[in-house]
């Protein structure tokens, strides 16, 4: 009576294949589907442009002429800075995503699929990685329009692009986790707005050694900060020092928490 | 895996924090029939199909779906189930062909069977023509209709519909309601919750009647509604002092009174009994400013079963059974 429902008429069922192979095919496919939200509603992308955008403007020509910076042009030691901005509001971003999918009902639908669960958080995620690419290919030609001038190698920057996509997918992390834990999508954008200022308080538009001593420690240490300087110093031919293996380390750890968390939330949000 | 039952699901609670909300669920869908599960808001119908889809786990009591545990073998729960939750579960920037396409390639289709598979679906449910607009374009038929598609693509045996058609116009409903015919026609188990009696009425070959948490009847529509009376006739009073008399002057089985509307619906069992219910009015000259005859609606059928389960000594037509399986009408 029921031979037909259970095979499935009309439609090749799935050969065998590895357990892996299909978890690669489902978080691919759900990859591919936030990417595709990206040419639909390109209107997020824009804003997420605008910002660093404005910043980097309002600096350059407003700003910039009170800020001392030592002895390089103001323009060159901003853009390091708008660049770690630019990825930040793009990652943050992931926190609202995730919380308004969840809120949709298309999880739900993914949840009864025989599926691998992890896609769904994995593909928002790396989407998240590209559009910070995307933005970071912007901010730098806008710079370099506004007179930035790198002075860095091709290997600089190649390490400078990897260090930002660590960060960018490291924060993505984060922010996913934040998207899981809100039960509101202003409770997400709250929630993300405190990383979204991370970066003011680094070393992105000014000098620490400006700054009172408190705020100072602070500004110094926290990891954005190494983000910046690890980027600047490599943008500006500069040596990086120790700083970027911190800076690596630093975000490496927090993705290996963050990463494990959002996961572990996301299997228990139903339960 | 042949067990004569598609889904088995025995003393089920759930519990969320100190509120429960199942409080020992019974049911028992046999293979290739259709189950109505019928109740008003909150009465849980939704949580029976979140733990029978595998979104939430029973606290307490075994659900058993295709021969599968829900709680030991998820996987396999989940590769026999189509589930219509009753918000629409697509993606809103996504066109129709795209959102089944996606959800193929998640169930383990290739490229090309995923894309003939949604173009069939498309056509079966008259959809081919918006397939390639975004789904937040569509109405909300539209995207009912291809919210079961979606959950169709490869064909389950166990389709969970929740509410399918709650919100819907009487057109869309109709072209819902034959497709779930059609899907009952080619051997599919289907459980599905509704508020309508008429629906359970129309679809379902047994019918359970859940209320806070607990099924307090169960049988063919047939059997639910001969404690309402087949038909109904209502009156309308003329003035709150004739409503009032007339309320104590009528009895019958499964009556109401509404007093803001001044009606009083009863049972009946033929024509005949309009005329009796006029004459007796007439003699005791009540008027009326309108009358009308109505086929019972959940709202009676509960009325008539909460009244009952509070008043022993009356006879009950249909007692709430606590085995899964008891077929009512062997009592009547």
């Amino acid at each position: 009576m029921t031979t037909q429902a259970q095979t499935g008429q009309g439609v090749d069922r799935p050969d065998i294949r590895t357990k892996l192979y299909w978890a690669i095919n489902d978080n691919l496919v759900l990859i591919g589907r936030y990417l595709q939200h990206l040419t639909r509603s390109p209107d997020q992308l824009f804003t997420a442009l605008m910002l660093p955008a404005t910043l980097l403007l309002l600096f350059r020509f407003m700003f910039g002429g009170a800020i001392d910076v030592g002895n390089t042009a103001y323009v060159n030691y901003l853009v390091p800075g708008i660049l770690v901005i630019s990825v930040t509001m793009v990652a943050v971003s992931t926190s609202v995503a995730v919380q308004s999918d969840m809120q949709e009902g298309v999880v739900d639908r993914y949840r009864t699929i025989a599926m691998a669960d992890s896609a769904v958080i994995i593909g928002h995620v790396v989407a998240a990685v590209v559009r910070a690419a995307i933005s970071l290919v912007a901010m730098v030609g806008l710079g370099i329009a506004v007179g930035f001038r790198p002075a860095g190698s091709a290997l600089d920057w190649v390490l400078v692009a990897g260090t930002l996509l660590l960060f960018a997918l490291a924060l993505a992390w984060v922010a996913a986790t934040l998207g899981l834990v809100a039960r509101s999508a202003d409770g997400a954008s709250g929630l993300g707005l405190i990383l979204m200022f991370s970066p003011y308080a680094s070393s992105a538009f000014v000098q620490p050694e400006s700054l009172p001593d408190g705020l100072r420690g602070f500004v110094e240490h926290q990891p954005v900060t190494l983000v910046v300087d690890t980027v600047r110093a490599l943008l500006l031919g500069l040596p990086v020092g120790n700083t970027g293996w911190y800076a690596v380390l630093w975000w490496v750890a927090i993705l290996g928490v963050a990463a494990p968390v959002a996961t572990r939330l996301y299997h228990r949000r139903y339960a | 895996m042949e067990h004569e039952y598609a889904i088995q699901v025995h003393e089920l609670r759930k519990n969320y924090g100190r509120v429960e909300v199942l409080k020992g669920v019974d049911l028992a869908v046999r293979r290739g029939t259709l189950l109505a599960l019928l109740g008003p808001n909150g009465s849980g119908k939704t949580t029976v199909v979140k733990t029978l889809s595998t979104l939430t786990r029973p606290s307490r009591g075994s659900v058993v779906v295709n021969g599968h545990d829900v709680t030991r073998r998820r996987d396999g729960v989940r590769s026999s189930i189509g589930v219509v939750s009753q918000f629409v579960a697509l993606d809103w920037l996504h066109s129709g062909r795209e959102n089944l396409v996606l959800l193929g390639r998640l169930q383990k289709l290739s490229k090309t069977s995923a894309a003939r598979r949604a173009a069939q679906l498309l056509e079966r449910f008259e959809l081919t023509e918006a397939a390639d607009r975004p789904v937040k374009t569509y109405s909300g038929g539209m995207k009912r209709r291809l919210d079961l598609a979606a959950s169709l693509i490869v064909i389950p045996p166990v389709l969970l519909l929740d509410e399918p058609t709650t919100g819907l116009d009487p057109r869309s409903r109709a072209v819902l309601w034959e497709a779930i015919r059609q899907l009952l026609g080619e051997g599919i188990t289907i459980l599905l919750t509704t508020q309508y009696l008429e629906e359970a009425d129309r679809l379902a070959d047994q019918i359970a009647v859940l209320d806070e948490g607990r099924i307090i009847a169960r049988g063919t529509a047939d059997q639910l509604k001969q404690g309402v009376g087949r038909e109904r006739v209502a009156v309308v009073l003329s003035g709150p002092e004739d409503f009032r008399r007339a309320g104590d002057l009528l009895v019958g089985p499964g009556l109401t009174r509404d007093p803001e509307t001044r009606t009083i619906s009863v049972a009946i069992d033929g024509p005949s009994r309009v005329k009796q219910l006029l004459d007796l009015l007439a003699e005791h000259s009540l008027a009326i400013d309108s009358l009308s005859l109505t086929k019972p609606t959940l709202d009676d059928v509960f009325f008539a079963l909460t009244q009952r389960a509070s008043d022993p000594p009356d006879p009950d037509p249909m007692p709430a059974r606590r085995e899964p399986n008891d077929e009512l009408g062997a009592t009547r």
